[in-house]
């Protein structure tokens, strides 16, 4: 009896999914379907998180009072971009510092870009050109997603976005049209960047193990490489038009598919730093680990306070 | 000719108190004890680096000589930055640093109150501009004196040790010479005399709240308002100034 209706309540789900009908919080869903959007969601909350890392480096540095605001206001959009996945992470019944904890013991990932150091300022271009570009590329689509909440949180999540990716071209475009040292770290910034973030779009299709189900569950709505296309196709021109050379000797246009075709992507590097060996991916964890535990006071006084607030407030 | 001397030492000297808190509470950026205070302190940072902004700008229009903002903020040497000493304190703990933000905001609420009736129309304009982001900002620093003194013994202790370690910079908040004197003669700013004895009822009240007593030691440090600072300006002023002294000349 109870394997009918669990069999019936998964056609009724999946059918609410072919009609484009969200999924909510209350809603009956497969106990995979949950798994997935909390590992899904809670790695795009580590993102954003981490992510203030590599540009937060930066703020103390910016060459200029509007850059600094702008970078202060970035990051701290990141912050909140955080704060509603987690949200939307905990209605699926998940508890916001566990996910964090598998963060910090290394269980849960985020994306691998923010393991690749920012050494220059230009990296502050690079990271909204390039980075954020690919961030919306991946995320405009989710916002279509199955699930209501992350859906809801992806289009404000967006629209944020968006302006970030324009004030990081706005860097880049103005160092690579600036003086010939401004020009060049531009180019180095961008030589650093580009392949990274052609990778940030995940593993090709057929090495993809997630993307088949999450596919037919509408949590993902395109495959990683047709993702990865649609950025190359826009990016490059945009290079070009700031005079910026892509650093791939083989990137061609091919006429007949509208398509650029790049060189071989690096796997190796990917995997690499997806398991832990890239150039900062110890730093990065190691920075939100001690801010979790040299904030543990904090948090326990703010607790302590808050009872006692309690105790005295009944009696 | 007198007047805007003055006027713009003045300006510059409240304009490098916002710059350098504002630089100093940066540094939190993605380091906050909890997510939501990571979100609470960039914001403050952005507020004051945005007070700078607006008072770095006024101050090289009254000065006249072409200098920006930016040339203020950037191209000076350490003896010309007028911040007070405590503004440059290194952040320590969460705990230091709120207890600094307590006595900077306690301070720069009252200040801003009564520059509301500048006569000087682009300093009462700016202090309007300024009052409500800080009021939330002395709101949100003296809560957490509160929680944190009368948190748990851990936090207690903590906290009495950055008001023991802070307090001798308190005194230069009401730093008054020549410059200010003259102000207040012509009506553009306040006398600091009865912003001090406010500040003190509003943070005595606050730590008494906060079960932590006031050191009896009462011995002050000053000079930042005439430009001798402690050992800790130097590197901030090497990050600040790291891209401008590398790029001289440059737009970014």
């Amino acid at each position: 009896m109870k394997e009918v209706n669990i069999t019936e309540l998964e056609r009724r789900f999946q059918e609410k999914i072919d009609n484009d009908i969200k999924i909510e919080p209350r809603d009956w869903m497969p106990e995979e379907y949950r798994q997935t959007l909390i590992r899904q969601i809670s790695q795009h909350a580590h993102s954003e998180i981490v992510g203030m890392l590599p540009e937060g480096n930066w703020i103390t540095r910016a060459p200029n009072l509007r850059r600094k605001a702008v970078l202060l206001a970035k990051v701290q959009d990141e912050a909140g971009h955080g704060l509603y996945l987690y949200s939307a992470v905990e209605t699926l019944g998940a508890d916001r510092e566990a996910t964090i904890d598998d963060l910090h013991t290394g269980k849960a990932k985020y994306s691998s870009i923010f393991n690749y150091p920012t050494t220059s300022w230009a990296d502050m271009g690079s990271i909204g050109w390039l980075v954020d570009g690919a961030a919306i590329m991946n995320q405009v689509p989710i916002c279509r997603c199955s699930y209501g909440p992350y859906a809801r949180a992806m289009v404000r999540v967006c629209k944020e976005e968006s302006f970030h990716q324009r004030q990081g071209f706005e860097i880049i475009s103005l160092l690579a049209q600036g003086t010939p040292e401004q020009k060049a770290m531009a180019q180095e910034s961008f030589n650093r960047f580009w392949w990274p973030a052609i990778m940030m779009f995940g593993p090709n299709d057929a090495d993809s193990k997630h993307t088949a189900q999450s596919m037919k569950w509408k949590i993902k709505r395109n495959t990683n490489d047709e993702l990865r296309q649609m950025f190359i196709d826009v990016t490059v021109p945009q290079a070009e038009m700031i005079g910026l050379t892509i650093p791939d000797k083989d990137l061609k246009f091919n006429k007949e598919t509208g398509h650029y075709e790049t060189g071989p992507i690096d796997w190796d590097e990917f995997w690499e730093v997806v398991k832990g060996n890239g150039p900062c991916n110890k730093e990065r964890v190691d920075a939100r680990r001690k801010a979790k535990e040299d904030g543990l006071w904090v948090r326990e006084a703010a607790m302590a306070y808050a009872e006692k607030r309690k105790v005295k407030n009944a009696s | 000719m007198e007047k805007n001397t003055n006027l713009f030492e003045y300006v510059l000297r409240m304009g490098d108190d916002s710059l350098i808190l504002g630089h100093r509470v940066s540094e939190w950026c993605g380091h906050g004890p909890i997510l939501e205070e990571d979100i609470a302190l960039t914001n403050i940072s952005l507020d004051l680096i945005g007070q700078a902004t607006n008072l770095l700008e006024y101050a090289g229009e009254i000065e006249g000589k072409g200098r920006d903002g930016d040339a203020i903020a950037f191209l000076r040497c350490d003896r010309e930055y007028k911040n007070l000493l405590l503004v440059e304190q290194t952040n320590g703990d969460f705990g230091k640093t709120m207890m600094r933000q307590f006595f900077f905001d306690a301070f720069r609420r009252l200040l801003f109150e009564r520059l509301l009736k500048s006569s000087d129309i682009q300093l009462a304009a700016i202090a309007d501009k300024s009052l409500k982001e800080t009021k939330y900002h002395l709101k949100h620093s003296s809560e957490w004196m509160i929680r944190l003194g009368d948190g748990t013994d851990e936090s207690h202790s903590r906290i009495q040790d950055s008001l023991d370690s802070l307090w001798k910079y308190t005194n230069e908040l009401f730093f008054m010479d020549e410059v200010d004197f003259s102000l207040i003669k012509e009506g553009i700013i306040p006398s600091m005399d009865g912003i001090q004895e406010e500040w003190l009822v509003y943070v005595t009240s606050i730590l008494e709240e906060a079960t932590l007593s006031i050191p009896t030691n009462n011995w002050k440090q000053e000079g930042g308002r005439i430009g001798k600072h402690t050992e800790h300006l130097g590197f901030i002023l090497a990050e600040l100034q790291y891209m401008q002294r590398a790029y001289p000349n440059m737009k970014w």
